[in-house]
């Protein structure tokens, strides 16, 4: 037996285009809770997914008590004793509490399913986690708290020696957090291991032993806890230099095109407000899952509002539909291209007048001539890699699929462009010719909106960035201002206070 | 439309199907090739024609309308009722027809946009049901016939015959007068597009600022009314209405249609022009079927098979066409590291 329950070494997984990990180390001993924390896209979730079977590392070894282990599929991985809490928790809500914790594991007595020891022993595993319960009833009759201890309790009748919690407390209330922190301790205390993945700094300082950082798919450090403090923890999680690759262009700050007040949607935004101007880009920083997609679909109309005011060039408008917020002379160029963003069975042709049918039909035709024109136009000065403008968009890559969605709302010539993740999962040429649109896009005058997750890209084409959490505004930086860095802005993401 | 369809949108494979058809029957049946049976076809391919219509529109929003065969027969009740009732005038009872098959489709499409219900397949089978009740109360479950030949002309009479029902039939003409006008309205207006770009997706659609409800209600209140037209030419046809033929597999015929014509349930696809070609195979078919005197169970028998066929055919081309792309993609991507190896 080794001194680890789980051990990796130098495991690297890669993916077309990208190393996700590379020569990750990671050590978790018996009856320790061991942290790991990092940025958007860092590496935790393929990190977590490697240990638990869903993908396969391509070097690198994985040990269990001392014992080298490949996981090819999640059983393997299951069988070794690893189990996941993820964050979007696997619950049949219409089935009872036992049926979800014995799913796949049924007791039978003869052919028939032995209910009556199910019951026991699933009443008796919740009781262990603290949850007295009924386990006959659905599992969707109880709260989020009780039914993430479901999954815990699946993890502890299959007897895990370490069980990876994936944001557990992303949607717990307090009280559920302490019942958690409490079980936590408990199966520490039975020797499992427990790998805690989290945003919240302060759950880490309480409950962890040590704690990783990983950045950008590579090991850092681990620290014992009480070596670690908030601004070495952000300061290990941010640490890299900033390549110049983002052609900055300025315009001319102009009017106030977009002001929210107080913009609330219950349980998920709190009093947002802030202002956008023409001739700058806005950036929204924050954690994922801080609100800031909320909160641009909110002023798009996509999704109903509880309350808030939104002003569009100092008039007060009430938008409740995309259709309305179009006519208000808004885009939003939505984080997921090929669910909300384009119909990928339609051709280059539609999709780019997609938004526009009005402006290129004559009479009640569409105006084909008209449509083949500004087509080819776009597809020139956006360099969109195409054999023809009657491709089918699904065909296209990534980098060309957001172009032609650029194209769209460019033809709609709206004053407010939002654009949430724009350069999300599209190679570095694209990505620079997105930045090229945002620059000629201030330059003229209109208001840019840019939702990223990708701190450099923040840092390098914003002129002022709010940074939001948990459905707040946390702060606003100008580009000018000495919070405009990226310990600050992380720190400002991560709930700090940034002084003036 | 992709590179292996003519100009309308028809696969080649279902016209050469329908070639085919008619090739073996003319060869089986001297009789097929004859001007009254070529006639007859068109006759028959009249009805289900016009149903398709409706359901070509569903299909494309990735929905469905089980409501249109029971439509069309309560709205020729509706006219068979009135009429008994002492309305003799011909354009009225259509016009009431027609206002009352669409009033019935904008129902199916206020349940599927404003109350939410989850997929039409459920509220518009509701229907088919409600709208079977519906025709027999009003006849008062009984088949009503005599009616004014102002009303019988579209399913009965014919153009450029020696008598008045031996010549071209009036119903064909108006089925592709209105095949005509919904291929230009899909092809190259606005609403049009905005039906097949909501059945592709409709979140995406919704979000270009489309008011994607109203699409929808659209698509069915049009169903609803080549549905009521669809009963109307019945009505000629047969010179009769009968309510307990609101549970017939009308829908079925319409559907299949549909699909071999190229329209899938996923959506976002689908012709006029191929939904013509379906219509026309359906009818041959049976038609076929009748001439060779061939017992009417087996006509079903083979008519299934021929709608799976056809759905076969389809995922077995969105297949080998995906399986393309991978081979051209890969086949990219390695010349590509050859030029950064040869680098």
């Amino acid at each position: 037996m080794g001194e680890y329950v789980v051990e990796l070494k130098n495991v690297t997984k890669r993916f077309p285009g990208v190393v996700a990990l590379h020569n990750m180390q990671l050590a978790v001993k018996p009856g320790e809770i061991h942290g790991l924390i990092g940025e958007n896209g860092a590496g935790k979730s393929t990190l977590i997914k490697v240990l638990t079977g869903v993908h396969m590392a391509d070097e690198g070894e994985i040990y269990v008590h001392g014992e080298k282990k490949v996981f090819r599929n999640p059983n393997e991985s299951a069988a070794a004793g690893i189990a996941c809490v993820y964050q979007e928790l696997n619950i049949e809500k219409l089935l009872s509490v036992t049926d979800n914790i014995f799913i796949n594991k049924w007791t039978r007595k003869g052919f028939l399913l032995d209910y009556e020891s199910m019951h026991r022993k699933a009443a008796e595993v919740m009781q262990s986690l603290g949850q007295d319960i009924d386990p006959r009833k659905p599992a969707g009759t109880f709260g989020m708290g009780v039914q993430q201890m479901i999954e815990i309790a699946k993890a502890v009748l299959i007897d895990a020696k370490m069980i990876i919690m994936d944001e557990p407390t992303s949607s717990l209330g307090e009280k559920e957090v302490k019942q958690l922190m409490a079980t936590c301790r408990e199966l520490k205390a039975r020797g499992v291991g427990i790998l805690f993945v989290s945003h919240k700094l302060e759950e880490l300082f309480e409950l962890c032993d040590r704690v990783t950082v990983i950045r950008d798919g590579e090991y850092i450090e681990t620290r014992d806890i009480q070596d670690w403090t908030n601004d070495s923890l952000i300061a290990s999680m941010v640490g890299r230099t900033l390549d110049n690759l983002f052609p900055k262009e300025f315009g001319t700050k102009g009017e106030c095109m977009l002001k929210v007040e107080n913009l609330s949607i219950g349980g998920v935004l709190r009093n947002v407000s802030f202002e956008a101007y023409g001739g700058q880009v806005l950036g929204l920083s924050g954690l994922v899952g801080a609100g800031r997609t909320e909160t641009v679909r909110a002023i798009f109309g996509a999704d109903p509002i509880d309350g808030g005011k939104i002003c569009i060039k100092g008039q007060e408008v009430r938008i409740k539909s995309p259709k309305q917020a179009i006519e208000a002379g808004i885009a939003l160029l939505t984080e997921d291209r090929k669910g909300q963003g384009l119909v990928l069975a339609q051709t280059i042709r539609t999709n780019l007048i997609l938004s526009s049918f009005k402006r290129h039909s004559t009479g009640i035709f569409l105006d084909e001539k008209k449509i083949e024109e500004s087509g080819q136009g776009h597809i020139q000065s956006l360099r969109i890699k195409t054999p023809s403008i009657d491709e089918i968009v699904g065909q296209l890559s990534g980098g060309n699929q957001q172009k032609v969605v650029i194209g769209k709302w460019i033809n709609n010539d709206a004053d407010i462009y939002i654009f949430d993740e724009p350069t999300r999962g599209i190679d570095v040429g694209a990505k620079v010719e997105v930045y090229n649109v945002m620059n000629s896009l201030v330059k003229a005058g209109k208001c840019v909106i840019m939702i990223s997750s990708e701190m450099p890209e923040i840092l390098g084409m914003s002129d002022r960035v709010v940074i939001m959490r948990g459905g707040r505004v946390m702060a606003e930086v100008d580009r000018d201002s000495k919070h405009f860095n990226q310990e600050d802005i992380m720190k400002a993401a991560w709930g700090g206070s940034l002084d003036d | 439309m992709t590179k292996k369809k003519s100009g309308a949108g028809v696969q080649l494979g279902t016209v050469l199907a329908l070639v085919v058809m008619c090739v073996f029957l003319a060869i089986a049946d001297k009789n097929f090739y004859s001007y009254s049976n070529i006639m007859s076809i068109f006759k028959q391919t009249a009805f289900n024609a016009f149903l398709a219509v409706g359901m070509l529109l569903c299909l494309i929003t990735a929905g469905i309308d089980l409501s249109v065969g029971a439509n069309a027969i309560f709205c020729a009740c509706l006219m068979g009722a009135l009429k008994n009732a002492g309305l003799t005038n011909g354009i009225v009872l259509m016009l009431i027809a027609i206002l009352a098959g669409g009033l019935m489709g904008l129902i199916n499409g206020t349940l599927l946009t404003r109350l939410h219900l989850p997929h039409p397949f459920v509220s518009t089978l509701g229907m088919k049901n409600v709208l079977w009740g519906l025709a027999l109360v009003v006849t008062g479950n009984q088949m009503i016939n005599n009616f004014p030949d102002s009303v019988t002309f579209l399913g009965y009479r014919t153009v450029g015959g020696s008598s008045p029902n031996n010549g071209f039939p009036v119903s064909f003409i108006v089925v592709m007068i209105l095949y005509i006008v919904m291929h230009v309205f899909l092809t190259r207006t606005a609403l049009g597009r905005s039906i097949y770009c909501a059945g592709g997706n409709i979140e995406a659609t919704r979000l270009s600022g489309i008011n994607t409800a109203n699409v929808l209600t659209f698509c069915y209140t049009m169903s609803g009314i080549t549905a009521a037209l669809g009963g109307i030419v019945s009505v000629g046809r047969s010179g009769i209405c009968n309510g307990s033929m609101a549970t017939y597999a009308y829908d079925t015929d319409a559907i299949a249609a549909c699909i071999i014509g190229g329209a899938s349930f996923t959506g976002g696809k689908g012709t006029m022009a191929g939904t013509m070609v379906g219509c026309l195979i359906i009818a041959v078919l049976r038609n076929g079927f009748a001439l060779l005197s061939i017992d009417s169970s087996v006509q079903n028998i083979v008519l299934g098979l021929v709608i799976i066929l056809a759905v076969f055919m389809d995922v077995v081309r969105a297949g080998l066409e995906a399986k393309n792309r991978r081979m051209a993609a890969a086949a990219k991507q390695e010349a590509e590291e050859k030029v950064k190896v040869a680098k």
